[in-house]
């Protein structure tokens, strides 16, 4: 385990990794929120029918005046909360990943992002792990269509408590947001009191070879792979680029200066997310190995979380094998 | 509790027509200075936006974001120099500004920029994408009645947008939400820029529309200046539910040529015709902006 160094502050004591805490990231979604509602009067949410699985209810209880039901309509709710950040409120619009995202595009282009609306956009369901719902269901592009826009700021926490945390901060920045979670029980494994830095990352792990730089639940998928990877003496930085836009661009070159190849991971298309935004920056800034793990332009199916991770190739033992493909890549 | 910001500039109806011929002719030189432009339906709407800002607004130009103001949306963007006009006229700011209309590094955008990133006074929001106005009208309606404010919500639609899904969404929340601090104008000009209206995809029976989707429907003369006034007196009255007046109005309205005509929706006049047009329009004691012909 020497392949392994922790950076103690960022995870929580006594982590045990093959035990953790499971516990949901929208629910995190669900408790920040009625913290804020009892702290700031202005924070007001949007239903679109689903606010039972986005753990709006527990706001929509606590304050019904504040909440304010749009039906399924969800092009609705996004010009909806743009007007009422007009009129000061701190509008939260939440609902599954790709009606937040696909379905509402142009309003949150010209009446979100285009007029800077202080509006936040929360997206529950992302990613392949509403697994048995099927491909309609998979939001694997959110992110790459959220991070095209001007003026949007895009955040993908990684567990119930980093989630729970950049839900507060980011009451803190007057602009638009676009804020991904999940709907499955995931480890909770980040320390509540680690302070969360919007636009800065956290590295997790320190390591010389290679550099995972992961998003989301992959950062605990890529967490798993350190562990294969130490049994084969291969040393690795693990990043968690919970910002993806404004992405910190000076951990990524910093990352492929010091370890010389970098792989990316995400439960998102190759194309257009965390993957892209850090070939991005590397192409212009320090161009190094980037070795990708994603859906490879290809939509899901059904079936549980771990099939598919598996079968689309983003499980630890694929982001272990990308990491070996990328030391293999250096000069 | 409320102060009356909105000192009308003017009463008489005699004195709203002339200032509304004066921003035709303004729309008519912008149009010519810009050489690029919508024409029929800024025309269209110089009566309904004269009575608005001349007369029944709450607001204050030297303070366009004062929280006791009324808002004014315009969902149809497009139709931006009859906006800018209005706003400039009322004194949001210069006239001399009018002349650079969809100019490059100009405030004055082809369809209305945001505050944010233009600072043009007098606008809330972007608009240009059709469809959707109301829903944020809707969403400014609810903030405003959250805080206990009396301003009132006014959204600005056109016929032809009405075809957008998100207004019919809209309007399903402003109902369900009883938002009667807000007022939808519908410009009902029956015209839109492949046809007529009805020709496009078949509108009515519009008013019905709007009743079953729980709104209190006036159905007005959009030119008729007194008409107007009193319309815009009796939404505010409006208790428990959302308002919508139907404006029947004339693409084009002023300039015979123009005048109900489909094809005058997204084109500028040439120089000929701009001639005619201001011929038409007879000049008014406030005087133009540009003495277009004798500047060139």
């Amino acid at each position: 385990m020497n392949y392994i160094h922790k950076f103690e502050n960022y995870l929580i004591e006594d982590l045990d990794l093959s035990k953790p805490e499971l516990k949901e990231t929208r629910r995190g979604f669900g408790d920040a929120l009625v913290d804020l509602g009892k702290s700031n009067p202005d924070v007001v949410v949007l239903g679109g029918d689903v606010s039972g699985s986005v753990r709006t209810d527990m706001f929509r209880d606590a304050y019904p005046e504040r909440f304010f039901s749009v039906g399924i309509a969800e092009q609705d709710m996004m010009g909806t909360a743009a007007g009422l950040a007009l009129a000061g409120k701190i509008p939260f619009a939440s609902t599954y990943g790709e009606f937040a995202t696909g379905r509402p595009f142009d309003q949150i282009r010209q009446s979100i992002a285009y007029s800077v609306m202080n509006v936040k956009i929360c997206a529950s369901h992302c990613g392949f792990t509403v697994g048995p719902d099927g491909a309609t269901h998979q939001s694997l592009e959110d992110v790459g269509i959220m991070r095209i826009l001007p003026h949007m700021n895009v955040i993908t926490p990684v567990d119930y408590n980093q989630t729970y945390r950049a839900i507060i901060e980011c009451t803190k920045v007057n602009e638009p947001f676009y804020i991904r979670f999940y709907r499955d029980n995931s480890p909770n494994y980040t320390n509540p009191d680690a302070p969360f830095k919007f636009g800065k990352a956290d590295t997790l792990y320190e390591g010389s070879d290679c550099t995972i730089i992961a998003s989301g639940l992959m950062v605990w998928e890529s967490m798993m792979a350190l562990e294969l990877l130490a049994k084969e003496k291969i040393s690795v930085r693990l990043i968690n680029m919970h910002t993806i836009k404004p992405i910190d661009r000076d951990a990524i070159v910093k990352a492929a200066k010091d370890t010389g190849c970098i792989v990316t991971c995400e439960d998102h298309q190759k194309i257009g997310g965390l993957g892209g935004a850090v070939a991005e920056v590397l192409a212009q800034e320090y161009p190094a190995p980037v070795e990708f793990i994603g859906a490879s332009d290809t939509f899901g199916e059904s079936g549980k979380a771990a099939e598919l991770y598996e079968k689309y190739g983003i499980s630890s033992r694929h982001i272990a094998e990308a990491v070996k493909r990328a030391v293999k890549r250096k000069k | 509790m409320f102060p009356n910001l909105k000192n009308p500039v003017f009463t008489d109806v005699d004195d709203l027509n002339e200032m509304a011929r004066q921003i035709r002719r303004d729309i008519i030189n912008m149009l010519l200075l810009s050489k690029s432009g919508h024409s029929g339906g800024p025309l269209g709407l110089a009566d309904i936006f004269t009575a608005l800002y001349f007369n029944k607004l709450n607001l204050l130009p030297e303070d366009p974001y004062n929280a006791e103001r009324d808002f004014v949306f315009l969902s149809i963007g497009h139709v931006a120099p009859v906006w800018y006009a209005t706003l400039s006229r009322r004194g949001y700011f210069p006239l001399d500004e009018l002349k650079t209309l969809r100019k490059v590094n100009g405030r004055l955008q082809g369809h209305p920029a945001p505050l944010k990133t233009h600072g043009l006074p007098g606008v809330e929001i972007a608009s240009g994408a059709l469809g959707q106005g109301l829903s944020i009208a809707v969403g400014t309606a609810l903030g405003l009645r959250l805080s206990k404010k009396p301003n009132h919500v006014y959204c600005i639609c056109g016929d032809g947008e009405l075809a957008e899904g998100q207004i019919w969404e809209a309007a399903m929340t402003a109902h369900h939400h009883k938002t009667d601090n807000l007022t939808v104008i519908v410009d009902r000009n029956h015209c839109q820029i492949d046809n007529r209206t009805e020709n496009v995809q078949v509108l009515e029976p519009l008013a019905d529309k709007w009743k079953a989707f729980g709104f209190e429907v006036f159905e007005i003369d959009g030119h008729n200046m007194k008409e107007v006034l009193d319309t815009i007196d009796a939404v505010k009255k409006v208790k428990g539910k959302p308002s919508c007046i139907i404006a029947y109005t004339k693409m084009g309205r002023g300039v015979s040529f123009m005048e109900d005509n489909y094809k005058w929706h997204g084109v500028p006049p040439n120089d000929e015709q701009g001639k005619i047009a201001l011929g038409e329009l007879a000049a008014t004691k406030y005087g133009d902006f540009v003495d277009y012909y004798n500047e060139k």
